[in-house]
């Protein structure tokens, strides 16, 4: 039975379950609501919940596990010596995993008959002709032991999806009956669908949960097998980033990191003053009608796609800074610089700032300002002196929330700043940062099992350590300040 | 009997502090006061007493232009403090604001400490020269507001930890830091408990020696207890203004009489 199918009649047990339970409770009280615990409805999802949750989980588990007991049955079939060399046991059984779907395929649109393929085991070259026609591409010849794997595969799989059918139909049916079973007038119905509601919550907020695991967990698993081919320390302390495909690279992050931080300091440098002034003004200052025109052109800055900043800054501030500043000075005569991708960073990250501040500073309750006027203090000073210390937590989270983005930002790098690794105080020069390099030493055609490339995941997890960093930090100004002032 | 007689005559003695005369307030299309003439005497307390939505507020914020902070408010007609109209064009409402304190209806202790709240109106009109003069200026005006007992201990914590009461009387102190000639208080104890409000009242009458004092509140029985003229406002209108053994005694007017005593309201 398709699994389709199979959701689809269990979904439909669900909902007879709801018209069902509905009814019972109902009829038990002679159609008289008030005389129930809760409302007839939730007596209804109450055997739906029952019908598909139990037999939903179990469908699941076992699609999760079935390929791994398939396999374990499945590759014992396979003679070690028939490896051929440069192979392994995996490699071979995926072959036998797609020749068993390709089977599955040939024989759902007709080409093979099924009665035939215990036949075809002595003529594979017409079945690797076959299987072509469907679309399933096999690349070396196939071996009797592979086609007798696969058709072993599909043998068991086609039993097991059979007993699974059966199975997850008898457990909704039977947890469907026995809450309909338990619905009385006293049943508490609605604290079951409570509860329900209260899982599938928690069940969506662990996703982000468990997807932040996920990610670390695999780039700490790539990054230890970048150090057991690179030391630590060289990574870590090595002032110089020179990364050679032939082997024997420069590993150090030293310079991206600081390019990272240098051009991130140089972007809040340009957006913290800037939007924090204009979330002042639009909150403060401007009319209802300046407001309600200027909030939405700043933000629509943070509507623009980053790569569009780029081109700003490759094309237009790059060799206005080269040619005004850098080269009058005597700073350097490169357009792709630390100052040109900051400045352009800077720009975009103000309406992150502006926006963020502007809602807190709105939220600072109206008595503190009314307090201050009634003092006889001007605006600013109000400002100043009540309205940003009340609302410094939230700004300081604003900024570090800009800092962020600024340290993972990437295609501004990529056009401003260029990609030369270089350790330099000169803001007029070119460097790069991490993110650029991560995208780099991915790029191409590379072998990845190579420091040069794994060494992507170790920048990738000092990236997210940064991050985490600051974001720690941000919690603790929060709570230090939290306690002074509230 | 006695003391009340001997109340007006203290009240007669005093001279006009602030004097509204054909006061009209708009709030875009709504006509909220409607031509009030008052007359503000020097170290009195003078209570506005009326049904929510009378004006009352609206009036009070008016004697310190704090309706100038919203947008579709408009002030007509003159009101005159100490003889100089503070609608005039040269009149600077900040610091007309310090010469005419406010205290609000919910406590607003600045997130500060409990000395910086009240340092902050003498720092932003430098009145203080030095440390020791501004901490002889905080210490004052928590003597004055009657909380300095509770708080000289720990005047480097968060205003904002205070209970409710002491809260009130931290922002009553703040207002008297700046040395006000006149406080407006706004319903000051509506968000207090009986304890707390018997404490601000009597800190009120107290703060009587010094200041014209103008209370807005809803409760007639602590405009009796604390006030000694009462203006009774009705949707917008001044009904009634006097003595406020008369007001409560002997009103002239049928509205008010009928809300002292509960008929409306």
């Amino acid at each position: 039975m398709a699994i389709w199918l199979l959701v689809l009649i269990v979904l439909a047990m669900g909902f007879a379950g709801f018209v069902l339970g509905r009814k019972r409770a109902l009829n038990a009280v002679g159609g008289n609501i008030r005389n129930l615990h809760s409302l007839p409805s939730y007596y209804g999802q109450t055997v739906f919940i029952f019908a598909i949750v139990p037999a939903f989980l179990l469908m699941i588990c076992w699609l999760i596990l079935e390929p791994f007991y398939i396999e374990s049955r499945v590759s014992g079939m396979i003679d070690p010596t028939e490896i051929a060399d440069g192979s392994s046991t995996s490699l071979v059984m995926s072959d036998v995993r797609r020749i068993s779907s390709g089977l599955d395929t040939a024989v759902d649109r007709g080409v093979l008959r099924e009665g035939d393929l215990d036949g075809m085991r002595n003529d594979l070259d017409t079945l690797r002709a076959r299987l072509g026609d469907v679309g399933v591409a096999v690349g070396s010849d196939i071996k009797q032991s592979v086609f007798l794997a696969a058709q072993e595969y599909r043998s068991i799989g086609a039993t097991l999806r059979g007993v699974m059918s059966g199975v997850v139909l008898l457990l909704s049916i039977a947890a469907a009956a026995w809450a309909f079973l338990r619905l009385t007038p006293e049943f508490r119905a609605r604290n079951v669908t409570e509860a329900a509601i209260k899982v599938l919550l928690i069940l969506a907020s662990s996703v982000a949960v468990m997807t932040t695991i996920g990610i670390v967990m695999s780039l700490i698993f790539e990054t230890s097998n970048f150090f057991k081919m690179y030391p630590l320390s060289e990574f870590l302390f090595s002032t110089t980033w020179n990364p050679q495909f032939r082997g024997g690279s420069d590993l150090g992050i030293l310079p991206l990191l600081w390019g990272t931080l240098y051009v991130s300091f140089v972007a809040l440098l340009v957006a913290v003053p800037v939007g924090l002034f204009s979330a002042i003004y639009l909150a403060e200052y401007a009319t209802k009608r300046v407001r309600t025109f200027a909030k939405p052109v700043i933000e629509i800055l943070a509507g623009i796609p980053t790569i569009v900043y780029g081109l700003f800054a490759l094309i237009t501030v790059g060799p206005l800074l080269r040619d005004y500043f850098a080269q009058p000075l005597g700073l350097g005569a490169s357009s792709s610089s630390v100052m040109t991708a900051g400045l352009v960073m800077g720009i975009m990250l103000i309406p992150f700032v502006s926006s963020l501040s502007d809602d807190i500073i709105n939220a600072v309750p109206q008595s503190m300002r009314d307090g201050s006027y009634g003092l006889g203090a001007t605006q600013s000073e109000t400002v100043r002196q009540v309205i940003i210390p009340a609302a410094l937590p939230g700004i300081i989270g604003a900024i570090l929330l800009a800092a962020s983005r600024a340290i993972g930002e990437t295609m501004i790098v990529v056009l401003g700043a260029g990609a030369a690794a270089k350790l330099s105080l000169n803001p007029f020069e070119a460097m790069t940062t991490i993110t650029v390099k991560i995208v780099s030493q991915l790029t191409g055609d590379t072998e990845f099992a190579s420091p040069e490339t794994l060494v992507a995941f170790a920048l990738g997890l000092s990236l997210f350590v940064v991050t985490l960093g600051l974001n720690v930090l941000a919690l603790w100004i929060v709570r230090r300040y939290r306690e002074q002032y509230e | 009997m006695d003391d009340l007689r001997g109340i007006e005559r203290a009240i007669e003695m005093q001279e006009t502090k602030i004097a509204a005369k054909g006061v009209d307030v708009f709030y875009g299309d709504t006509h909220a006061i409607k031509d009030v003439n008052v007359e503000i005497a020097e170290k009195t307390v003078t209570a506005f007493i009326g049904p929510s939505g009378c004006g009352k507020s609206t009036f009070l914020r008016c004697l310190n232009r704090m309706n100038d902070t919203i947008d579709v408010a408009r002030v007509s007609g003159s009101i005159m403090l100490d003889g100089e109209d503070i609608y005039d064009p040269k009149v600077d409402p900040v610091q007309l604001r310090a010469k005419v304190g406010m205290v609000f209806q919910k406590p607003n202790p600045f997130p500060k400490s409990i000395y910086d709240n009240i340092a902050y109106g003498p720092r932003i009109h430098g009145l203080a020269s030095g440390k020791a003069e501004l901490d002889e200026i905080v210490e004052k005006s928590l003597r004055r507001g009657a909380i300095w007992e509770e708080v000289k201990d720990r005047l480097d914590q968060p205003g904002t930890g205070l209970s409710g009461g002491q809260q009130q009387r931290l922002c009553i102190a703040r207002a008297i830091a700046t040395e006000p000639e006149v406080l407006l208080m706004d319903e000051p104890c509506s968000a207090l408990d009986p304890i707390a409000t018997a404490q601000v009242e009597e800190l009120i009458d107290e703060l009587r020696q010094n200041y014209s004092v103008v209370i807005v509140t809803h409760s007639m029985q602590q405009a009796a207890r604390v006030s000694q003229k009462t203006a009774f406002f009705h949707l917008g209108d001044l009904v009634e203004f006097g003595e406020t053994a008369t007001i409560f005694t002997n009103p002239v007017d049928s509205r008010t009489e009928s809300y002292i005593t509960g008929r409306i309201g």
